[in-house]
């Protein structure tokens, strides 16, 4: 008979969240397209409160995974548990009202929308306003918009962009485009925010507001984020926890200290030393 | 003109659409009333108010959803023969001639929308090219149901077959629908007042929707359908419910339309129709509503324009699709866009020197 041994799910979260039900666990999460495998055997456990990070080269699998956890892709194997519940068998649009939030990594916004319509659209199910109110606009239909343009535009402020409400969303430059993404993702009341690359294209002045607002986020709203990045100075300075991906598996969880002295992550971003001079592509 | 640029953008359409309606109304049925109008244009009246309510009402499903929809005649279709029989069976229950005409008109939308909804269920599922493949056999799949059906009504209530006006089993009685020839000896209630009405009764509809949190829903599907679900927005609901929408306004603009001829044949319900509505909808702007009433208007009156004048007639036609072709050129190309902006930026300089005394010559060459 074998010796029985702890769970070696080697899950660390801030101390802070350590005694509350983690806001997202999975369990050897896998994918196969055909007979490609993506992601495989992909366990993680975020905190609360937590920033955390998903990092790994190009083709890694990151945006497969925030797929998978927003049951856009539905995964082939393993469990996800949103607040302890189960996602599996969830559309994408359930599995958010769960309380998991996106941002995409190419922009999509509703672009022929206004800046405020599109944070009221992040907004409609907490919107108490049925079909025979929406056609009649009677039947508590100016109560309910009232309340929503009031909660839009404290959301659009705590970005500074409650000026530019009135504004066609696809005519916002790039950076306001990425924020406004985030606010009608926040708007939709989540429990874990994942922004996929929310720094590309920024220049370092925008990425440092950036940073400046992930944090705010995380202790305003009191909820997890979790965000794929390739700014190591981004990543390291705000994420607690972070976990890298190659092929489709993790090969490092830790704390920025310690991923950033892992032989296998350095070896994945910077190919092996013995084979450094004759293999350049690795 | 400065108040009414302060104003919301859903207070504006509201303003402009309903106003330009009325407007239209107030002056052509005074003119009606009279009997100043030519017969081709009085016979036309309530034909066109149903098609502008098509109009609109596939607005909603091509332009404010996004999806293109090849069927409307068959939703048409529904509500003209649904009408047609619940105006027979009420023919003397109901005797005051507006109310018949209204109940009419209200379970023809009713019959269309349920059958909106039973094809929006396994159609919606589709997009792009397949669904509009699927809409157009639906409404064939219509047509050709309705064009074998047979309806009779005598003492007993509504008798139904599918083979022939003999198995209907009457006695007595007389008959409403006669398969391939359709309905026949309807009673004409229709009026030009009750179109007039339905036009403002799906402006309302369709204008307060888009403005709302529904239309947010629909027109977020529209724009961008993975950023909809991502922030919760249940796809099939929405898209059901603005088919829905569609295809009972649909219906209510058949009935009307039925209510006007004293026989009607499904195949008048085709294919050709739902393009014609199609044309109507993509010339006046997908998603602008009032467009879609300007175009179905000028479209619709100008094949009957043209045969007025001597010599055009033959083709007439020919000039009608020369239209089509030179709207769909000059509303797309930017150039014709450029040309048009030169225009009205002439005439503003030209008006404004005519005021203020030669302020605008420098900006003439320009």
């Amino acid at each position: 008979m074998d010796k029985m041994v702890p769970y070696p799910s080697g899950a660390i979260v801030p101390e802070r969240d350590l005694n509350k039900t983690p806001i997202l666990e999975t369990h050897h999460l896998g994918i196969d397209f055909g007979g490609l495998t993506a992601v495989d055997d992909f366990s993680l456990t975020v905190g609360r409160t937590e920033i955390c990070g998903l990092i790994g080269p190009n083709g890694a699998g990151k945006t497969t995974v925030f797929n998978m956890l927003t049951n856009v892709y539905q995964p082939t194997r393993g469990t996800i548990l949103l607040d302890g519940r189960s996602t599996a068998g969830k559309t994408t649009a359930q599995v958010n009202r769960m309380g998991i939030a996106r941002t995409f990594q190419n922009i999509r916004l509703f672009s022929n929308m206004s800046v405020l319509d599109n944070v009221k659209v992040g907004l409609h199910n907490s919107i108490k306003e049925g079909f025979f109110a929406s056609v009649t606009h009677a039947f508590g239909f100016r109560k309910a918009e009232k309340i929503a343009d009031g909660r839009a535009l404290e959301l659009l402020d705590f970005f500074s962009m409650a000026d530019i409400a009135g504004a066609k969303a696809g005519s916002l430059p790039y950076g306001a485009q990425r924020r406004l993404e985030i606010v009608r993702a926040l708007a939709t009341n989540p429990g874990i925010i994942l922004l996929d690359e929310p720094a590309a294209g920024m220049n370092p002045s925008e990425t440092a507001e950036l940073m400046e607002n992930i944090r705010r986020i995380r202790d305003t709203f009191q909820i997890s984020v979790m965000l794929i990045e390739h700014d190591m100075n981004l990543v390291m300075n705000i994420c607690e926890g972070i976990c890298v991906l190659d092929h489709g598996k993790i090969i490092a969880k830790g704390t920025p200290e310690e991923i950033k002295s892992d032989p296998a992550v350095i070896e994945a971003y910077l190919g092996k030393k013995k084979e450094a001079d004759g293999n350049a592509e690795g | 003109m400065l108040k009414y640029k302060s104003l919301s953008k859903f207070a504006r359409t509201n303003i402009t659409t309903y106003g330009i309606v009325i407007i239209a109304f107030a002056i052509l049925f005074p003119l009606q009333s009279a009997g100043m109008l030519s017969n081709s244009i009085n016979g036309q009246l309530i034909p066109i108010c149903a098609y502008i309510v098509l109009a609109i009402s596939l607005n909603l499903t091509v332009g404010v959803l996004g999806e293109l929809s090849l069927g409307h005649a068959g939703f048409m279709s529904v509500g003209a023969f649904s009408g047609v029989i619940a105006a027979a069976s009420m023919q003397d229950a109901v005797g005051f001639e507006p109310l018949r005409l209204a109940l009419t008109i209200i379970i023809g939308g009713i019959f269309a929308g349920i059958a909106g909804l039973l094809i929006g269920i396994p159609v919606l599922r589709l997009r792009g090219d397949y669904l509009a493949i699927v809409t157009l056999a639906f409404g064939e799949i219509i047509k050709n149901i309705i064009n074998c059906l047979y309806v009779g009504i005598d003492a007993g209530g509504l008798h139904f077959s599918v083979t022939d006006t003999a198995s209907l089993g009457m006695s007595g009685g007389r008959i409403i629908l006669n398969g391939p020839q359709g309905a026949v000896g309807i009673s004409k209630i229709a009026t030009f007042p009750a179109g007039f009405i339905l036009i403002l009764f799906t402006l309302f509809i369709v204008l307060n929707l888009i403005y709302s949190r529904t239309g947010r829903a629909i027109t977020a599907i529209r724009d961008n359908r993975i950023a909809a679900e991502s922030v919760g927005i249940g796809v099939t609901k929405y898209k059901l419910t603005a088919f829905i929408v569609s295809a009972a306004l649909a219906g209510m603009a058949g009935a009307l339309y039925a209510m006007n001829f004293s026989t009607i044949a499904p195949r008048k319900f085709d294919f050709n129709t739902s393009i014609l509505i199609l044309v109507f909808v993509v010339l006046g702007g997908m998603g602008n509503i009032l467009g879609s009433i300007i175009a179905t208007t000028v479209l619709y009156m100008l094949p009957e324009m043209l045969r007025d004048f001597r010599g055009f007639s033959d083709y007439r036609m020919l000039i009608y699709a020369v239209v089509l072709i030179l709207v769909m050129l000059l509303t797309n190309s930017s150039k014709a866009k450029q040309t048009a902006e030169n225009i009205k930026f002439r005439l503003k300089n030209t008006f404004t020197r005519r005021k203020g005394g030669g302020s605008g010559e420098v900006s003439e060459n320009g």
